[in-house]
């Protein structure tokens, strides 16, 4: 697309999953009320004091784990300095001088292959009020005044927002696989810094970096990037880069194009130091010990088991990791020695678009991983059809009752081996003419007496034996 | 008969025995405070109607009391004497008052103070000056000057302070009473409005140790709103008052206390300094050891610019949350800046102000090093010098200040450079969060002057049994402003 070199880099900011807010005792929860779970400090009122949430603590050094961080001796935050309205303190605690993670990396899946992507740090924060804007006022909400907040930097590592896009969409999987986050794009639990500078494809020195602020959704996060890339190489095509300044833009949704805010110049000096009302404490080895076994299989050592040991195909395997519970759906299926291929047939096909229609979540539908077992032992022992099956599904989960309720005598296929004797020894008696035939050459005469059993048992004879004593019959 | 001017346990015993009722008690403090209010202005708020409080088996219990006016109080007026305040009205309470809520102590009314506990004279509250109840020509010191006022003239037998530099123990030195600020930590600052995080504490002003002690005993302990309070449940400061002192150790340092140090001393430093020898002798007759230490004169000098450095760069960061948006008189303007800038400007006096440029200075980037980070690096120096003092004695025996009240007209007192440090030097206390009590231990030119003595953390008791002794043997004890002694 361009001739340059991309060089991006991205500041990830997602909310974290607890019961209280980071710093205080209101409820950490989304909420459509303004105002609604707010806690004295959320609003800084004078002389409240911050109570650090141990849930959120823990739930970033698991994170900072999984990306491979060094995590440092002790706990302690600071104090960034700023006014703004979303800023009832004048202040956020942040941490600055010792991140939960620095220096950290982490393997993705791109394009069938793996790339790595470098971690400059993590830290744990809390997240800003939110504002609303009308023409003439502006709302301010504290629901989101507290919020958990872990902020992930990457090194400047990416080449283009596809690159980006792998990033973000594989590490909203890993906060849900560890379950720290919801990682919910639609109720804005992550958004995005982004810093994107180009230069000659042979040359060492980096370009002049640009950065896009508080960018929202995937999409506008790939949009604002390929624009940003679009207008810096514009400009030194026409041998004008000394007007790319290093300087903070923002990204218009409705226009896609970025915007100017502010320059380097008139940085923020955030004045930062040591919060005074947290005291530091020491991060254990025994602490990180017992995190580090909660962490559970990532979603790329499932890609590769998937893949390498159960066979499946990219898509298919893509469906499956993409949403941790089908994942573990999935799982619980391999465990219960159910065939991988069926399994994965069985959830993509059916138990998905049943779920899309019915807008529900794998882990609360009555057909459990052990009724999906029992169904197909019913398929594999030729006591049900296919298709059969496919109904009795349906009915498992809208009735909640179990598999072997909907198994009886009329929906059995009939595999009684003297009954269907007696049945095809009637037919065969009856029609001496098309014996005949068939014997002297009209084999397709055959389909002709399996219909007749079919007719006779309602379609309910079992194929495979009804061909099988035919044959012995007729030849 | 009169009873706020008596000890805590004599009106506890009054209020049993059915001699006066808690209605009593209020009706007196509330009357006293009219009148102090008139000849000190030491309040923000009286209280028009205060409800009385079953007397049990608590000391506390019935028996009126005042807050500064820089601690929450539910549905009442706090405004930590600032104009961005003067309307706010909190709809929780301080962890301190709500556990002397629950001792049944009786809040009266609400206490003057420097602007958001800054400042050292009394001055700078949005009410106006207070005075000092023995000559209202001069100071309270400051910052709990409306407390040291009301307790001194005898409105109540305690008020709630709080010390971010020496603002409990200055004002008790000068209004001839008692000041004690715990060990950091050992009580709750939750519901406190902030000046600097890491130097504040609440304590107490009362008029004789044993009120100070059971007064803490009912306010400390951990608090989950205060990550910075901790377990006291093994401390109890009242039934620690045994008096026993003999073999205690204690030592004073020579670079502030000899009067060597100041060529240029006035008559009243130079009797401050000899009462303050007199003193050193009666602890001595109690069986205790004292010595004279010396400590790096360049260390202590440093010590002012220290406190100045870290005090006002946490309250720049601290009283941020003032703008005027949320709660506060709100501020004129075309947007958010213009709004907060209005209130700012309009709402905090020039002290502050000061104090805010100040803070916002050392802070800065390229400062930072050189001013905060080095004042840190200070701080530590001299707690390490003190926790060393530590290891040998169990306290550190001080004069308060260079003399009694000054002034309110400065012009009329002589400050010199050199006495920097021993006007100052109770802030290292805050620095390393150390226990320290002041005492009155005489009188110069019929004022009231103190001595401080501070203890390593955690030995609270310790620290208060030794000033409790030396009360014992000195004829100040539960002074109230105009007594002669």
């Amino acid at each position: 697309m361009s001739k340059y070199k991309a060089v991006i880099g991205i500041e990830m900011h997602c909310e974290l999953k607890s019961n209280s807010k980071v710093f205080s005792a209101a409820r950490n929860e989304f909420c459509e009320l303004p105002n609604s779970n707010v806690a004295p400090l959320d609003m800084a009122f004078p002389g409240t004091l911050p109570r650090l949430n141990l849930k959120s603590v823990h739930d970033a050094l698991k994170m900072a784990l999984v990306l491979n961080c060094k995590i440092p001796n002790y706990m302690y935050f600071d104090r960034k300095n700023y006014y703004y309205p979303d800023l009832p303190k004048g202040y956020q605690i942040t941490q600055n001088t010792e991140p939960v993670g620095i220096n950290g990396s982490i393997q993705i899946p791109y394009q069938n292959k793996t790339k790595t992507v470098y971690i400059h740090d993590i830290h744990l924060e809390e997240d800003s009020a939110s504002l609303e804007h009308y023409f003439d006022a502006t709302l301010i909400d504290y629901n989101r005044s507290g919020v958990p907040l872990l902020e992930l930097v990457t090194e400047p590592c990416f080449n283009s927002a596809d690159e980006v896009l792998a990033f973000l969409e594989y590490i909203k999987t890993v906060y849900q696989y560890c379950d720290i986050s919801e990682a919910d794009l639609k109720k804005g639990q992550i958004r995005c810094d982004v810093n994107v500078s180009i230069m000659d494809n042979e040359a060492t020195k980096l370009g002049t970096k640009v950065e896009i602020k508080n960018v929202n959704g995937f999409g506008n996060i790939v949009e604002a990037i390929n624009y940003e890339i679009k207008r810096q190489s514009e400009l030194k095509d026409a041998s004008r880069y000394d007007e790319v300044l290093q300087e903070t833009r923002r990204f218009d949704e409705d226009t896609g194009l970025t915007l100017r805010m502010r320059s380097k110049v008139d940085a923020i000096d955030y004045k930062y130091f040591v919060e005074p009302n947290i005291p530091k404490y020491q991060i254990t080895d025994e602490y990180l010990e017992k995190i580090k076994a909660e962490i559970p299989e990532l979603p790329l050592a499932r890609r590769k088991k998937y893949i390498d040991i159960y066979h499946l195909n990219e898509t298919d395997t893509t469906i499956l990791i993409k949403d941790k519970d089908i994942s573990n759906y999935f799982e619980e299926c391999l465990k219960l020695n159910i065939d991988a291929k069926t399994a994965a047939n069985w959830i993509i096909s059916s138990i998905m678009g049943y779920l899309n229609k019915t807008d529900q979540n794998i882990k609360d539908i009555y057909l459990t991983p052990q009724r999906l077992k029992d169904l197909l032992s019913y398929i594999i022992a030729k006591t049900i059809s296919s298709k059969q099956a496919k109904e009795i599904f349906i009915k498992v989960l809208e009735e909640k009752k179990e598999v072997k309720e909907f198994i009886n005598t009329e929906n059995c296929q009939n595999s009684n081996k003297d009954e269907l004797e007696t049945i095809i020894n009637n037919i065969l008696e009856n029609n001496p003419k098309q014996i005949e035939d068939y014997h002297n050459g009209k084999t397709n005469l055959f389909d002709y007496f399996v219909g007749q059993v079919m007719k006779e048992t309602k379609g309910k004879a079992n194929p495979l034996l009804t061909k099988e004593i035919l044959k012995a019959k007729l030849n | 008969m009169t009873y706020m001017n008596k000890t805590l346990k004599e009106i506890h015993t009054a209020l049993k025995n059915g001699e006066v009722s808690s209605k009593d008690l209020i009706t007196e403090a509330l009357t006293k405070s009219k009148e102090v209010q008139k000849k000190c202005n030491a309040f923000v708020t009286i209280l028009d109607e205060v409800e009385d409080c079953d007397v049990t088996d608590n000391l506390l219990s019935g028996i009126p009391y005042g807050a500064k006016d820089n601690y929450s109080t539910k549905g009442i007026l706090s405004t930590g004497s600032s104009n961005t305040l003067k309307d706010y009205v909190p709809f929780f309470d301080a962890t301190v008052i709500a556990k002397l809520k629950k001792a049944g102590a009786v809040m009266v009314n609400k206490t003057a103070l420097d602007e958001f506990g800054m400042g050292g004279t009394g001055t700078s509250a949005h009410t106006g000056i207070i005075r000092n109840p023995w000559d209202i020509t001069r100071m309270c010191a400051g910052s709990s000057a409306g407390s040291a006022a009301a307790v001194s003239s005898g409105v109540y037998p305690y008020a709630l302070g709080s010390d971010t530099g020496d603002s409990i123990r200055k004002p008790a030195a000068y209004c001839g009473i008692v000041g004690y600020k715990p060990s950091y930590g050992m009580v709750s600052r939750y519901g406190l409005f902030p000046y600097a995080s890491s130097l504040d504490h609440c304590g107490v002003l009362s008029r004789c140790v044993e009120d100070a002690a059971i007064v803490i005993d009912n306010i400390k302990g951990k608090d989950p709103f205060d990550m910075t309070s901790w377990d006291s449940q093994n401390i109890h400061l009242e039934e620690s008052l045994n008096g026993q002192v003999k073999g205690k150790k204690l030592c004073y340092i020579k670079e502030i206390c000899d009067i060597n140090n100041y060529p240029e001393a006035t008559d009243e430093l130079k009797e401050h300094l000899e009462n303050f020898q007199k003193t050193l002798n009666i602890c001595r007759s109690l069986g205790m050891i004292v010595e004279e230490v010396s400590i790096d004169k360049d260390l202590l000098q440093a010590e002012p610019a220290v406190y100045i450095v870290l005090s006002y760069a946490e309250a720049t960061s601290n009283l941020s949350n003032l703008t005027g948006i949320i709660f506060g008189p709100r501020g004129e303007g075309k947007n958010f800046e213009e709004m907060v800038m209005d209130h700012r400007t309009k709402g905090f006096s020039p002290l502050i102000k000061r104090r805010f440029v100040i803070g916002s200075y050392v802070l800065q980037k390229e400062n930072q090093e050189k001013y905060f980070k080095n004042a840190q690096r200070v701080r530590r120096l001299l707690v390490d010098a003190w926790k060393n003092l530590f290891k040998t004695y169990d306290g550190v025996i001080m004069p308060v200040g260079s003399g009694p009240a000054k002034h309110l007209d400065g012009a009329k007192d002589l400050l010199t450079k050199d006495t920097e440090v021993l006007e100052e030097h109770l802030q290292i206390a805050n620095f390393g969060g150390f226990p320290s009590i002041t005492i009155p231990n005489g009188f110069i030119n019929n004022l009231p002057v103190g001595i401080n003595i501070t203890g390593n953390c955690y030995d609270d008791a310790n620290v208060l049994n030794i000033a409790y002794a030396l009360e014992s043997k000195m004829n100040y004890k539960n002074m109230i402003a105009g007594d002669v002694r």
